[in-house]
This record gives structure tokens, C-alpha cells and sequence, in this order.
């Protein structure tokens, strides 16, 4: 057997190979990235990017239903927009086997909510599976496949940031064969959900989570573990690390399924041991159902409903010592900052600026809200921008108006930004939207989109022409601009923030960190002539991680700008700042 | 508490390469036969922000983190992160800190200054503290990217892992052309 160390999200591709999947399909989102950009080492899988959730979504199910094991992958609030498929695809069921890998985020490392998925199992009546480690990513996605067929119904498999990205010992296997070959099979019945076929299927389907359930006492990846039976703690997931860390006497019942529980196993464990604790992240999801049963334990009232576990903290739940540590020390803060030469630097100084109030949206440009440029005044969810711009000019006075600016980025309109901008000019909003494209979906660490010319597998594509979009859904004013030029975006956003109907400004600068030679390629590096600078700090307003203020070293507080040649791209932006002409490029 | 377990902290900032550090330790530590867990926090840390990433080997290993007050090593790529994690480590664990500083965004911008004194706070709490200039080290061996290797090279000699299973890591995770220098640069780091 070939050992070898893995990250959850690998080991989840790895599992899903091996399975004998043929389509894998997602929209990226920290932390579930890095499965489908696993999954695309295994030819044998048919591995894309999809514009959103929901149509990845789709794409596995129209997958499964013509026969093939299909993946679809997300993070926890990918699930949302997926949301109204998923709760119609456990009536139909699948054909191929079916897994919905959910990666959930607590203590929101890089998140705007920490929602736990598990509900949306119990909520879509969907069985859903929880491993602990990247071994059991890979054995629990191999066997979510085969649940799924054995009881026609999506399976979803939840991770979370710490086994997605964490990285432990895995043991390989072969791929499957012999599963039967996808071919076109008609069953109207089961897959058309009109209220006639609904109400046959539903019934099905609670029978279904009931069967499984039961056989759920008997399935290896739901197990009792006594030891000392003073204490006994119901977990699953990365909290099983923690309790075994921590508590290491204690009897542990692991659930591998938490939708639907194996009330019978819990039972017996329950019997077996004095005081009974459930111990797990984020909701008392599973103690709710414990205590529904009759059955007393302790749970929430010692664990926080917010944020991750950790062994301190558990440590600290059960009153044992903590290790002696060092205190912490007050250092200056090291929050992440947009890249040097990133083309968003220059938009969001203009709209500070402009004094515009900036409806933002998810992505690097999410950063805008940072200082020194902290020009960003709401973010919710993806593609929310342009709708609540639009609804801020519903309630505020004509002058006010003309400040509201939308501000989303390429992949982020196109995922769910479009239906904004469509209502945008159907309700005749006087709001501005301002579409940084970069040519990437950057945040999550440079994925392809479907206006970026490249598909997952890395084949060119068509290019959505974002342009001729906004054209076509009736915006009239849509200027397209080179957001390194700041006398022209200043001069474009200002005219169009005064014009009282809807208008689209698109950037058209590259990300930085796109590594194909014909998109992006780094200028001459620019330097700070000493003699010339006056230390009157204007390049610093932009914040650029390449621009360092350096104290004169007098005690006063004047100093000089300096620019690091190692990180400077040469974008320009910090020389059309400087007033005294002190920045230029090195010949 | 498992006294077979070995706990170490790589930290320092985006950017810097400690994820490849740290999945070259794993994998040493694999092949040498022990378990493995190794944890950290990809996203929003990979734009220029504080990163630490948690690795653990022994007989078994549970939880992928590192318990606040059990580290064994600290292994620091930027000084002001390294004392930033020192809560991390154990009464009496080991400092290994590559002597570089990165301003961060309030003192790139000149709100206030980088902190002085930064060797002196982590040596009044911990005596087995090693300063290295990886640069130095790695301009030495033939590439200033390799600073990295030079600090697994010096962490090496506190580890229970044969020098084959760093040597094996080293060309497994380090790209084609690089393995060289890099190899040249975990040599020095060992004789430092």
C-alpha cells in the first residue's frame, strides 16, 4: 500500500478517483478549492470551473442522471446559492452516485459568516457524512458514492477549514471498475418534479433517511470506543482529534454520519457511560437530537456557539490545566493587503477620493476596506453589490444618489453580480457599478472564469465579452478604462457617479499574479530619487506593499518614501501621485 | 500533553514559502516512519499576512494543531512573527529565527515604527535561541530563495530524522532545478 501525506481537499479528489468518478464540477471557495484542482490530475475525471455553486450544481446532477458517479464541491455558504436543487434532488434521487462536498469555515479564517452546513442535511433530508482526518476524506468519499446509490439519494460529505487543509498520512487504493457505463435512460416519473411525482417521492424519501438510519448502528464508520466509562463523549469530525487529544480516558462514541444519527448506537453508548457530553463545533446539532431522544448530556452550556474548537479550548471547557505559555505580546497588526501593482488600488483611492459610498462584494478587492485606502462601506455575499446599490438609492435624497457605487469583480459578477445589474436597469437605477476585471478569480488563488479564456483543464475558451454583456442587458453608459491611469478613472467614475441613470465602468488591467507571459508581465521597477522627495506621504495613500516610509531617524517625523525593487511591478499608479516628480522607473 | 509527540510552529509572513518548509518536514518525518498531522490556514493569509502552520509527528498523532504552550520548536522566517507565536512554545523550547524583517501595512505607511529589541524580548524568555541570516546563508549557497532551506537545515540537528529522509524530501518537494542549491543550503543550515 503506497503512503503518502495529503490534505483533506486531495485526499477528497484522491477519494473520488478512486471511486470511479467521471464528473467533477465547482466554483471556487476557501477552503473547498483545491479539490477540483486535485481532481484535475486524474484524466479520468471530467473536472470544470462552474460561474456558481448552483449550476455546479446542476452540471453533477444532469451528470448522475445520465449514469455517471458525479462530484460537485463548494464552501459553506457555496450552499446557499446550490440551496434549491439540492432540496429538490433528494426527492428525485440519482442514478450515478451523487456527493455534495461542503467545506465549512468556522472561526471564519476567511469567511463572512460561519453557518454550519450540517443543517442544511437535515434541512434537504440528504444523508451526509463527517470525516476526522484525510484518511477518512478519502475512504468516506469513496463510500458516499456507493451510499448514494445503494440509497438512490445525493450524499453530502462536510468538512471543515482544519481537515481540509490540514495534512495527515493516507493510504492509496486502486480505482474502482466494472461500474455500469452512462448511457441515456428515461424515467420521467423519478425525475420530473411536478407535484404528482413529488408527493410519490417524498414518502420514499423519509423511509429512506429512516433505513438508513438504523443500518447506520451497524456501519463501521459510526463507532463506540470505551475506555473509562466515567466520561463519555459523542463527536465527530476534527473534534474527535481534539476529545482524543485532550481527553484521552475518555469513551467516545465517532459518528462518521450525522445525517441521519443512529439513534440506536447512541442509545447503547448513552447506557454505557456516567455523564454523557457532545462535544462539537459551531450549533448543538447533534445534541439537540440527543436531548429530543430523552437522553440528558452536556454540551453547548461548556462549548461556545461561535468559532472553531481548539485543544485549548476544550481544555479550558473541561477545567484542566493549561500548558504555561509566554504572553502574548502587543506587535503591529499584519493584516493581508492587496498585491503590489494590484489594479485595484488606484479605483478604490479614486472613490475615496470622490467621497463615494462603496456597496462591495467578495473578493481581493473585498481588501479595499483596509487602510490606508478604507473605501468599502458594506459586504455581504457574493453579487450583492449592485442589488444593494440599487436599493440605497430607493431611500436616499437625489444628491445622495449620485455617491452610491457598486464595486465587484469579474468572477463575482458573472457568478451572481448579472441578475443585479439586470434589475439595475430594469428599475431604472441611477447607481454606478464599477466591474474590476482582473481576467482571474483571485482570491481563491488564481482560478479560471468564464471571461478569463481558459477552462480548469487549462484548454482556451471563449471569453465572455463583458462589454457587450452589459450591452445586452440595456445598460447605455458602460466605459471601459485602464484603472493604472488615475486621471482617467478619476474623470470616467466622477462622470458617471453624476449621471442620474444606471452605468457600468469595467477596468481592464490584469491580476499581478497571473502567470501567463501574454496577460500579465512586470514593467520597470520604479525608484524614489532621495534628493527630490519632499516626505510629504502622498505615495503612502495608496498603501502599495512595495512603498515604505523611512523615518529620518531624528526624532521629528519627517522621513522619505523608498520602494522596494524586489516587489515593485512597475504599474505607475505611486508616480502619477507624487507632485514633485521624485518617482520614476530605473532605466 | 503526549511526551512522544514533536510540535513545531513554522511562521512568518505570505508569501515567505512555509508551506513548502513545512510540507518538506512532514514528508522527512514520514518517511522516517512516524505519524504525521500538519495544519494551517490558507486564503486571506496568503496576501501578505501573518502565517503559521502547525506540525506535529510521534508514534500518533490526534489533533493537526499545536496546543498553546507545547511547542517544541519555533521556527521563525520573519522576526516580529516569531515573537508574535512565541506564546506557542513550551517552558524551555527552542527558538530558530531567520533575522529578516518585513514592515506590515501601518509601518510601510509610516503610522509606526517596526518594533526594536525583537531578540532581546524572545532571548529573555527562551535560552535555546538560534538568530540565523538565512540570507546571507542562502547567497552563499547560490540563491537568496533558498533562506528557507538554510533555517530546515539548522532545525535538522534538534530533529530524531535520518539526513537520507531530508535529502529524499528535499528532491521530492523542491522543483527540478532548484534541488541543488536548495540541498547546498540545508548543508550550510546544519552547520551553522
Amino acid at each position: 500500500m503506497k503512503r503518502t501525506i495529503l490534505s483533506g481537499n486531495e485526499a477528497i479528489a484522491r477519494g473520488a478517483y478512486e471511486a470511479g468518478c467521471l464528473v467533477a464540477c465547482a466554483y471556487p471557495g476557501t477552503p473547498s478549492t483545491e479539490i477540483l484542482e486535485n481532481a484535475l490530475q486524474y484524466t479520468e475525471i471530467n473536472s470544470s470551473w462552474a460561474p456558481n455553486e448552483k449550476v455546479a450544481l446542476e452540471v453533477a446532477i444532469g451528470a448522475s442522471f445520465g449514469g455517471g458517479r458525479a462530484l460537485c464541491t463548494m464552501k459553506h455558504v457555496g450552499v446557499n446559492v446550490a440551496a434549491d436543487p439540492l432540496f429538490t434532488l433528494s426527492y428525485t434521487g440519482v442514478r450515478g452516485g451523487l456527493l455534495l462536498v461542503v467545506a465549512d469555515d468556522p472561526e471564519m479564517h476567511s469567511s463572512q459568516n460561519e453557518q454550519d452546513s450540517r443543517n442544511y442535511a437535515k434541512f434537504a433530508k440528504v444523508p451526509m457524512l463527517e470525516p476526522s482526518d484525510s484518511q477518512e476524506c478519502k475512504e468516506f468519499t469513496r463510500l458516499a458514492f456507493e451510499l448514494s446509490e445503494q440509497y438512490d439519494t445525493p450524499v453530502m460529505l462536510r468538512s471543515s477549514t482544519r481537515i481540509s487543509h490540514g495534512k495527515s498520512v493516507v493510504e492509496l487504493g486502486e480505482r474502482v471498475t466494472g461500474l455500469p457505463q452512462p448511457r441515456l435512460e428515461k424515467n420521467p416519473a423519478k425525475l420530473v418534479m411536478l407535484p404528482g411525482n413529488a408527493r410519490v417521492r417524498h414518502p420514499v424519501v423519509e423511509q429512506s433517511l429512516i433505513d438508513l438510519s438504523k443500518a447506520a448502528a451497524t456501519l463501521p464508520f459510526n463507532r463506540i470506543e470505551l475506555r473509562d466509562t466515567t466520561i463519555g463523549v459523542i463527536t465527530a469530525g476534527i473534534c474527535y482529534q481534539y476529545v482524543r487529544e485532550v481527553l484521552p480516558n475518555a469513551s467516545t462514541l465517532k459518528l462518521g454520519l450525522v445525517h441521519p444519527l443512529p439513534f440506536d448506537l447512541i442509545r447503547e453508548f448513552a447506557a454505557q457511560v456516567d455523564t454523557l457530553y457532545v462535544i462539537e463545533e459551531l450549533d448543538p446539532f447533534i445534541e439537540d437530537r440527543v436531548k429530543a431522544m430523552g437522553i440528558s448530556a452536556i454540551g453547548k452550556e461548556i462549548i461556545s456557539l461561535c468559532g472553531e474548537l481548539t485543544p485549548g479550548r476544550l481544555r479550558s471547557a473541561f477545567k484542566l490545566p493549561q500548558a504555561e505559555a509566554a504572553p502574548a505580546e502587543t506587535l503591529p497588526g499584519r493584516p493581508p493587503n492587496m498585491c503590489p501593482g494590484c489594479p485595484h488600488r488606484g479605483v478604490f483611492y479614486t472613490l475615496k477620493q470622490l467621497n463615494a459610498y462603496i456597496t462591495g462584494d467578495i473578493g481581493c478587492y473585498t481588501l479595499g476596506f483596509m487602510p490606508p485606502l478604507s473605501a468599502m462601506d458594506t459586504c455581504v455575499c457574493m453579487g450583492a453589490s449592485i442589488g444593494m446599490a440599487t436599493g440605497v438609492t430607493k431611500v436616499v435624497s437625489d444628491q445622495e444618489k449620485k455617491k452610491v457605487v457598486a464595486v465587484i469583480g469579474d468572477s463575482t459578477f458573472l457568478h451572481t453580480g448579472l441578475n443585479g445589474l439586470m434589475d439595475m436597469v430594469y428599475n431604472n437605477s441611477p447607481a454606478t457599478v464599477i466591474i474590476l476585471d482582473n481576467s482571474i478569480t483571485a482570491m481563491t488563488g488564481r482560478q479560471d472564469n468564464p471571461a478569463s479564456g481558459f477552462t480548469l483543464m487549462d484548454d482556451p475558451t471563449h471569453a465572455i465579452n463583458l462589454p457587450l454583456l452589459c450591452k445586452a442587458l440595456g445598460v447605455k453608459n458602460i466605459r471601459v478604462i485602464n484603472p493604472l491611469d488615475l486621471e482617467e478613472t478619476r474623470r470616467v467614475i466622477a462622470e458617471e457617479m453624476e449621471r442620474f441613470e444606471p452605468s457600468v465602468i469595467i477596468t481592464n488591467k490584469p491580476c499581478v499574479l497571473i502567470n501567463r507571459a501574454d496577460i500579465f508581465q512586470k514593467g520597470p521597477v520604479y525608484a524614489v530619487d532621495s534628493g527630490t522627495c519632499s516626505g510629504c506621504r502622498a505615495c503612502l495613500k495608496i498603501g502599495c506593499p512595495a512603498i515604505e516610509w523611512v523615518p529620518a531617524g531624528d526624532g521629528s517625523k519627517k522621513g522619505k518614501a523608498r520602494i522596494d525593487p524586489l516587489l515593485c511591478t512597475g504599474c505607475d499608479v505611486c508616480r502619477q501621485l507624487c507632485t514633485f516628480t521624485a518617482i520614476g522607473s530605473v532605466k | 500533553m503526549n511526551h512522544r509527540i514533536t510540535n513545531i510552529l513554522l511562521v512568518g509572513v505570505g508569501g515567505q514559502g512555509i508551506l513548502l518548509a513545512s510540507e518538506i518536514l512532514s514528508e522527512a518525518a514520514m518517511m522516517a516512519g512516524f505519524d504525521v498531522k500538519k495544519s494551517e490556514i490558507h486564503g486571506m493569509s496568503q496576501r501578505g499576512g501573518s502565517v503559521v502552520s502547525h506540525v506535529r509527528f510521534g508514534t500518533k498523532v490526534f489533533s493537526p494543531i499545536v496546543p498553546e504552550g507545547e511547542g517544541d520548536i519555533l521556527f521563525g522566517f520573519e522576526l516580529m512573527e516569531t515573537v508574535r507565536s512565541l506564546p506557542f512554545l513550551k517552558h524551555g523550547g527552542t527558538v530558530v529565527a531567520n533575522d529578516l524583517h518585513i514592515s506590515p501595512p501601518s509601518v510601510l505607511i509610516g503610522q509606526e515604527p517596526y518594533p526594536d529589541g525583537l531578540a532581546e524580548r524572545i532571548r529573555a524568555r527562551f535560552s535555546d535561541f538560534l538568530l540565523v541570516d538565512g540570507q546571507k546563508i542562502a547567497t552563499d549557497a547560490g540563491n537568496v530563495r533558498a533562506a528557507n532551506t538554510v533555517l530546515l537545515g539548522v532545525v535538522s540537528k534538534r530533529l530524531s530524522i535520518p539526513q537520507e529522509m531530508w535529502m529524499e524530501a528535499l528532491e521530492k518537494m523542491v522543483p527540478g532545478k532548484a534541488v541543488d542549491v536548495n540541498k547546498r543550503a540545508f548543508l550550510m543550515g546544519q552547520e551553522f
